[in-house]
């Protein structure tokens, strides 16, 4: 049994338990930063004004969870949390390749073709992960890691639900709504498996039980989980098909999706705000 | 003696101190306010966030933090927000309740277990003939429904409790 570390002082006196408890921060961090910013994109753009209201909230609220990890981070003399978000290479980021992914052709000033398909697959796909890795969480050694997630879990139900009705509606509706979800599981099948990756330092991280369970079972509960909900689950194994974000490998989305979320921040560094 | 009074004083000032979305009901009948620490002349507030993406609690912490300051005694208020308690819809107070129903706000449910169906009655009329719209609303910790009986739209808190199953 790992002994409880309840401050980032005490965090820092093992260095491996420092780095694997950085690593996984930055995980959690990127992953909800980047599904929130691609979340804003739809923002005026989804298909009703009801799910509008519905989808920025649970984007707001992804964003303030993203949050929550960066302020760990801060608070553990890794940096501020504002140049955490804005300010980190590509090649530093941790996040899941396929959480960076576009929205679909276009920009959201100029011909937003998004793919609502695209936006309900995925966002059912990380949701479901989301939970099973936060309930992991929730006993971890770094007291202040654990507070939040258990704060996480109390409001994430509303945003898996919403996600999972979607999934049901869509797949029991047209041929045509059928089938667009479909093409999207088939395409996640070939670009998921990063996602539920926990990187180069899982081992450290499951020695000091910062997280109380292995990629392995992680995947495999998710499988489970999908399996339930999908209609028709692909038979071939998953793949990461732009390489594994969680050892720092992206693809030009990420650099867009930077370049876009700091244009502000990037005019001016110094600013107050 | 003395400390118990201004420990008082402390709180009849936080019953005052409004949620910037929701004025007359204030950031302690809403569950916020965790502990209140006094050491001479400084005071530390430690709250409780409602939910994480709330933009308003940057406001909260600066309004509760003069409020206090206004007490002649008082030097410095520091206000921090913890995550070592999470805030839930069981926290509000009976006042608090009542005030949320002046904004056109039902309040959560009680005794909300999750998964529970869920029924809400319409703050104006009170009846149960209401119909839920979207469980999201315009701020985090709200949903929207509307009156069958009263024809009005409303909106209500969402309970947020902790999960069933869970070993922590």
């Amino acid at each position: 049994m790992s002994e409880i570390i309840e401050t980032p002082d005490q965090a820092k006196q093992d260095p491996t338990y420092f780095q694997a408890l950085k690593e996984l921060l930055f995980q959690l961090a990127d992953d909800d930063l980047l599904i929130a910013f691609r979340g804003s994109e739809w923002l005026g753009l989804a298909p009703h004004i009801e799910e509008d209201v519905a989808y920025s909230s649970i984007t707001q609220n992804t964003m303030g969870h993203a949050v929550m990890y960066y302020n760990l981070l801060e608070a553990l003399g890794v940096g501020k949390a504002d140049i955490l978000a804005h300010d980190r290479k590509p090649s530093e980021r941790r996040n899941g390749s396929y959480l960076e992914k576009r929205n679909g052709e276009g920009t959201y000033l100029e011909e937003p073709y998004y793919d609502w398909a695209l936006a309900v697959v995925r966002n059912y796909f990380y949701e479901t992960f989301k939970k099973i890795k936060l309930e992991a969480i929730a006993n971890s050694s770094y007291q202040p890691l654990a507070h939040v997630a258990r704060k996480v879990l109390m409001e994430h139900p509303y945003h898996l639900a919403h996600w999972r009705i979607w999934m049901r509606q869509l797949q029991g509706a047209t041929e045509e709504a059928k089938k667009r979800i479909q093409d999207r599981v088939e395409e996640a099948w070939n670009e998921f498996a990063d996602v539920l990756e926990l990187g180069a330092l899982e081992a450290d991280m499951r020695k000091h039980q910062l997280i109380m369970i292995s990629a392995e079972e992680l995947k495999a509960k998710w499988l489970e989980e999908v399996n339930n909900v999908l209609r028709e689950t692909p038979q071939s194994p998953l793949q990461q098909k732009y390489g594994n974000g969680r050892n720092g490998e992206h693809t030009g989305d990420l650099e867009q999706a930077l370049d876009t979320l700091a244009e502000v921040y990037n005019s001016d560094k110094t600013a107050a705000w | 003696m003395e400390e118990i009074t201004n420990l008082e004083a402390i709180y009849a000032v936080l019953r005052t101190v409004d949620d910037p979305e929701l004025p007359s009901v204030s950031v302690y009948d809403l569950g916020m306010v965790h502990e209140v620490a006094i050491d001479g002349n400084q005071v530390e507030i430690k709250m409780v966030p409602t939910f994480a993406g709330c933009p308003a609690l940057d406001f909260i912490g600066v309004n509760v933090q003069k409020a206090v300051e206004t007490l002649e005694w008082v030097t410095s208020c520091q206000v921090k927000f913890t995550m070592e308690h999470q805030w839930s819809t069981d926290t509000i107070t009976e006042k608090g309740k009542q005030e949320l129903k002046k904004h056109g706000i039902a309040p959560p449910p009680e005794n909300y277990q999750p998964g529970d169906e869920w029924t809400v009655n319409c703050p104006y009329c009170d009846s149960d003939y209401t119909s839920m719209e979207n469980v999201f609303g315009p701020t985090a910790c709200r949903s929207i429904l509307y009156c069958r009986a009263c024809r009005n739209p409303f909106e209500a808190m969402k309970p947020v409790v902790k999960p069933l199953h869970t070993n922590y």
